[in-house]
């Protein structure tokens, strides 16, 4: 039976439910949106959790939604959340019989899963074999061509040095790709178009491949031009039942980094996407797997597909599967680690319209998408509903720290079709409100945005070719600024109006000028008139009028409401006497001045921005404990300078704009007066 | 009746003209607008009343009967912001330079007066090139009746200079007195003497716009309370700002009705203080979250960090807010952060506004600038200021409150109110360490003795029971339930009557 798509969102992961009887408790060797997802369905099946955490993760929220939270060590990973036998002691302590990895850490990992096993505690995965069988990149494409799975055509034995590359890479045909056996996330890999490349693309892997993974075997394989990353989600119950449900598409990457993902793909077609199911399912039998498991394609531009890699575990972007699917993967996880049997066919399978994922991180795409972490001082999400849902492991007035991943929430809507999905993504996107830290929500918008993304014309290099340059912000189409000019005259109106209402004299001062307004953005002039209505406020700009309703009120930073009728949310903080204005990846500042007050702003010189300093000053008197940089090195805005320490305080120094240090003026262990130079920039 | 229509007529339109076409023009080349300019932006649309239009300088020396421009170089009359009744005063650079001579001062004095009289406030638009030379004498006594009259009103109207343009020599003693200075970036500058006579005198070379500019003013010196981008923001900022400040010593600041709700909880408040005690975090953070919609008009933000003053409304009411700043200097208390704060707290106790204290203060700065600058003196104006200051006191300790200025933070023993503490909050002497090398001086060489003492006096004393089971706190808070707690006190203590006892005037250590 498949459940309608409807109750897999927001926070509702199928509630009514009865109680599974394997496992009365688990514990959630993660952290993170992860950890609170498995949380959720756990709570949801009755089943009873334990977090595990990290020091600086010892507020987060993992920890506070689970029923049971316990220490296992400090910030690096390696000794808390990859520390095997303090995971399986915990189990013990705390009677958990089972554990979900979520994704990264410790899910793939062999050893984990077989101590697991021995120490009496149900892996909720794959089992070991499988898991080292898909983890390595020579071995699991050998299966795979075994199991009839389409390879990209290359030569996966060991290759002994740089002339035998250049041999095979011409039998296979330029261009060529070459990876690290043990790679992942970009490492270790080079793409040849000639003999030349070849030899150099091989020396390079190899030592990458040897300093990254301790292991510089590498292979190559042919380079497949426009692809498309396209994975498929199966799930075997261990009893010879394996199933597909549908495809994922994960073209919209930086940098190797999942950023937009769909389902389903806007580029498959039935023929196609049964073809790549069935072979999915042929390679999880193969290895007798058993779980959720992705295996992952490439497609080129003809539907040719190639197998990439199997993935043992739950994906990040699992969510636009199961707003299509109507199910809960870590319940079936869950299940199937309990033994029970698949209790969907193929047949049952049924993709209910179009779903879509975007990754929030804290980084600043401003900024050449320097990570950011700090305290998230204001964080509002969207609210969940149908078409929307959240899955994030933060909340105000938490903290991005530096040591984990950079994501703060996955945010994934669902529609009957695409244009649907990404409308509700683009509301979405508008009233998620963050404030303390860099994130990219400007950038998803410009992505759904994008002509050629809402064509579906998508391939793994969308980003690298269409942001050459970065992200330079969004220039909001006219309509849209229309709307921007609206909100802010009705907004500024209210303000206005609130302004007199306590006059006690003069009871006909009028300063909301019979609601005639000039809005400027940058230098852009708007002349409107607001008029109030019985629903709401007219704004009137030369001919055109619009007509917002809305139930903002004062203070509110986020005005939701309707244009004509149409849904708009405008991020709107009052900063000084004008506003700060984000919406559809926008951010502007707006000025709405009376017209007396707009002509004489027209007096009023441009300044050109003031010369920054070429120096980095010491702001305080105190003992400078660190600098971050060398002398000769090329800087990035918001990067960490130096630690100066005052009254044992650590303040943070960053650079103000890109640049090169010329020559450091103190060391470590200086004591510096105010204003001293520390640094000085080329 | 006809011809004396006509002449009014002309004499307006020749008012109106000031200093001609041609000086208005240099004026605007220059991206400053003129004085009738500037009253409009300033006041509400039409409810500029002028006085004194006709007024002209009795100067007969150096040929200066023959030059006279009806109202003399300035603008006085009243209106409203936002209905509000304000009297204004607005110096016009393009006539005779602005400069102020007999006949301009009695129009200053008089829009003053009658301010005085009716209790409302006197903003002052500042644009002159000094004294009216020609006059000698008869200007400087101008000067003198202006800042006495500054004297007189002080605690009683609330006065505001924005000086939008030059103001040197003996003019500066005018805006210096009165509550508020706001400049306006590159066309503004004051200084005793200028930076030819400095050259003269201490060989140094110094710009205008370094020696008295509104960046030098608002960072080094904190002469001015604010430095804006140009006139028009300068403005409609003094148009905000009149909206958080009473009109008189007789009356509170009209609430202004706010949808944000008096009990809105702020969950975010529990991680904002670090669990480590040597980590900073932003005070600005608490400030916005606790006050009516965030809507925090911050003064000084560019002098003294460490310490952070402003107004806001809690619950539609006017508060004054002092803050230590834990990002800067840790939150100490030094000479200027002492003389920023306790400025703000007497104007705030001038004008029945109360006041709201946030205190994470690890203590005075140590050191021989600080001492040789007199920070005793300094650091006891901000004690005095608090324990003088007879408005609602509500205070709250987020973490340190360490030493000597643990009292001098609006503590109850200098009659705070309500004392709130967070949990977090370490009521102590000093900080443990320190306080243990002096206890145990004998276990000093000992780490492992010392590091147990340590704990012991943090157990002791780090925290806020201590304090608590004296009185000295009243209750220990949720942060969360900050607005909430402060919002319920301040109305406690609206109708709150403290008088001191009769003196002429007290002897704060200036």
């Amino acid at each position: 039976m498949v459940v309608p798509s409807t109750t897999v969102t927001g926070g509702g992961v199928l509630t009514a439910r009865i109680r599974v009887a394997m496992f009365s408790k688990i514990l959630i060797a993660n952290r993170g949106e992860i950890a609170c997802r498995v949380i959720r369905t756990a709570k949801a099946m009755g089943i009873k959790t334990v977090a595990v955490y990290s020091e600086p993760d010892a507020d987060a929220l993992h920890v506070r939604e689970a029923d049971e939270a316990v220490a296992i060590g400090p910030a690096a990973a390696a000794q808390s959340y990859l520390a095997i036998e303090k995971i399986i002691a915990v189990c013990k302590q705390t009677g958990a019989e089972a554990v979900h990895p979520g994704y990264g850490f410790l899910s793939e990992n062999r050893k984990f899963a077989a101590a697991l096993k021995e120490a009496g505690i149900v892996f909720i995965g794959p089992d070991a074999h499988a898991i080292a069988a898909m983890g390595d990149k020579i071995e699991s494409k050998k299966l795979a061509k075994e199991a009839g799975v389409n390879s990209v055509p290359g030569y996966l034995g060991v290759i002994k040095d740089a002339e035998e590359a250049v041999k095979i890479a011409k039998e296979i045909g330029y261009p060529v790709m070459i990876k690290a056996s043990a790679g992942g996330g970009g490492k270790g890999m080079r793409i040849a178009r000639n003999d030349q490349e070849t030899r150099d693309g091989f020396r390079s892997a190899s030592s990458e491949a040897r300093s990254s993974f301790g292991d510089d075997r590498v292979f190559i394989e042919k380079f497949v031009e426009e692809p498309r990353h396209i994975e498929i989600q199966v799930l075997a119950d261990g009893h010879g039942n394996c199933i597909y449900l549908g495809e994922r598409e994960c073209s919209i990457q930086r940098r190797h980094q999942k950023v937009i993902e769909e389902a389903p793909s806007p580029f498959l077609d039935e023929k196609a996407r049964r073809a790549m199911g069935e072979q999915a399912v042929a390679l999880a039998k193969a290895v007798h797997y058993k779980s959720a498991g992705t295996v992952e394609f490439i497609v080129d531009a003809k539907r040719n597909f190639y197998f990439l890699e199997m993935n043992t575990r739950l994906q990040v972007e699992h969510p636009v599967t199961e707003m299509v699917t109507g199910l809960d993967l870590v319940e079936q996880m869950i299940r199937i680690a309990g033994g029970e049997k698949l209790k969907i066919k193929q047949s049952d399978v049924k993709l209910n319209g179009w779903a879509i994922e975007a990754r929030v991180y804290a980084e600043d795409p401003l900024r050449n998408f320097l990570p950011s972490t700090g305290r998230l001082v204001r964080y509002r999400e969207p609210a969940e509903g149908p078409a929307v849902r959240v899955d994030s492991g933060v909340y105000e007035g938490a903290e991005i720290s530096m040591f984990y991943d950079p994501m703060i929430a996955k945010l994934v809507t669902h529609g009957e079709d695409r244009p649907s999905a990404i409308a509700a993504m683009c509301e979405a996107l508008d009233s998620f409100y963050i404030r303390g830290l860099g994130h990219n929500i400007g950038f998803l918008s410009a992505l759904m945005a994008h002509p050629r993304f809402r064509a579906g014309r998508l391939t793994t290099g969308f980003i690298a070719e269409e942001f050459r340059d970065g992200f330079q912000g969004v220039h909001l189409p006219e309509e849209a600024r229309g709307d921007i000019v609206a909100v802010a005259a009705v907004v500024h109106q209210s303000y206005a109006r609130r302004a007199v209402s306590s006059a006690p004299r003069f009871k006909n001062a009028a300063p909301v000028a019979n609601g005639k307004w000039v809005v400027k953005i940058g230098k852009e002039q708007h002349e409107v008139t607001v008029v109030e209505t019985a629903m709401g406020h007219a704004v009137i700009e030369g001919k055109r009028s619009r007509e917002l309703v809305s139930a903002w009120q004062i203070g509110d930073p986020i005005y939701r409401g309707r244009v004509d009728n149409r849904p708009i949310i405008v991020q709107m903080e009052r900063d000084g006497i004008g506003y700060r204005i984000a919406h559809g990846g926008a951010q502007l500042k707006v000025l709405v001045l009376a017209p007396r007050a707009a002509k004489l702003a027209g007096h009023m010189l441009e300044k050109t921005p003031p010369d920054m300093s070429k120096y980095l000053l010491s702001p305080m008197p105190g003992l400078l404990v660190a600098i971050a940089v060398q002398e000769g090195q090329d800087i990035k805005a918001g990067q960490e300078l130096a630690v100066v320490e005052a009254m044992k305080m650590e303040n943070l120094l960053r650079a103000e704009r890109d640049g090169k240090v010329a020559k450091l003026h103190a060391k470590a262990g200086d004591s510096l007066s105010v204003d001293q130079v520390i640094v000085e920039f080329a | 009746m006809q011809e004396i229509l006509r002449q009014l007529e002309e004499k307006r339109a020749a008012a109106r003209a000031g200093g001609g076409q041609r000086r208005v023009d240099a004026q605007h080349a220059k991206g400053r607008l003129t004085a009738r300019e500037r009253i409009e932006l300033l006041l509400d649309p039409d409810s500029f009343e002028e006085w004194d239009m006709f007024v002209e300088h009795r100067s007969s020396e150096f040929g200066m009967q023959d030059q006279k421009i009806p109202g003399d170089g300035v603008v006085t009359g009243y209106g409203t912001v936002n209905g509000r009744l304000v009297f204004v005063f607005s110096q016009d650079f393009t006539v005779f330079g602005g400069s102020l001579s007999e006949s301009h001062a009695e129009k200053i004095c008089k829009v003053m007066d009658q301010a005085m009289k009716v209790g409302a406030p006197v903003i002052g638009l500042n644009d002159s090139g000094g004294a009216r030379i020609q006059e000698g004498v008869a200007s400087l006594a101008g000067y003198a009746e202006v800042f006495q009259r500054n004297i007189m009103a002080s605690g009683v109207v609330p006065q505001i200079s924005l000086v939008m343009g030059p103001c040197a020599g003996g003019a500066v003693y005018s805006p210096a007195m009165t509550d508020f200075i706001f400049m306006v970036k590159d066309s503004s500058y004051m200084f005793v003497t200028g930076p030819d006579v400095v050259k003269t005198v201490t060989h140094e070379t110094v710009t205008h716009e370094q020696l008295g500019g509104a960046v030098t003013h608002s960072q080094k010196s904190g002469v001015a309370d604010l430095a804006f981008e140009n006139d028009v923001e300068a403005l409609l900022q003094v148009r905000r700002f009149i909206d958080f400040i009473p009109s008189s010593n007789r009356e509170a600041a009209p609430p202004r009705p706010t949808p944000d709700p008096i009990d809105r909880d702020e969950f975010s408040l529990d991680t904002l203080v670090p669990a480590n005690p040597n980590k900073p975090y932003d005070m600005h953070e608490l400030i916005v979250k606790v006050v009516d919609e965030g809507d925090f008009f911050e003064l000084q933000p560019e002098h003294a960090k460490n310490i952070i003053i402003g107004l806001a409304r809690m619950g539609g009411d006017t508060v004054g807010i002092v803050a230590n700043q834990p990002m800067v200097l840790a939150g100490c208390l030094d000479i200027d952060s002492s003389r920023k704060a306790a400025r703000f707290v007497r104007f705030c106790d001038c004008f029945n506004i109360p006041i709201v204290t946030f205190v994470d203060v690890p203590g005075f700065l140590p050191g021989t600038a600080q001492e040789y600058g007199a920070i005793i003196k300094h650091g006891a104006k901000l004690l005095f200021a608090y324990g003088e200051a007879t408005v609602p006191k509500v205070t709250v300790i987020t973490r340190k409150a360490y030493g000597g200025a643990y009292d001098v933070m609006s503590s109850k023993h200098i009659r705070g109110d309500v004392n709130f503490a967070w949990p977090s909050a370490e009521i102590a002497v000093m900080g443990p360490k320190g306080a243990v090398e002096i206890i145990f001086r004998a276990d000093i060489g000992d780490q492992q003795k010392i590091a147990e003492r340590t704990e012991e006096y943090r157990q002791r004393f780090a925290n806020p029971f201590v304090a608590g089971a004296r009185g000295f706190i009243d209750d220990v808070i949720l942060p969360h339930s900050t607005r909430k707690r402060i919002c319920r006190s301040l109305a406690m203590l609206r109708d709150k009557k403290l008088e001191n006892p009769w003196k002429k005037h007290d002897n704060i250590p200036l």
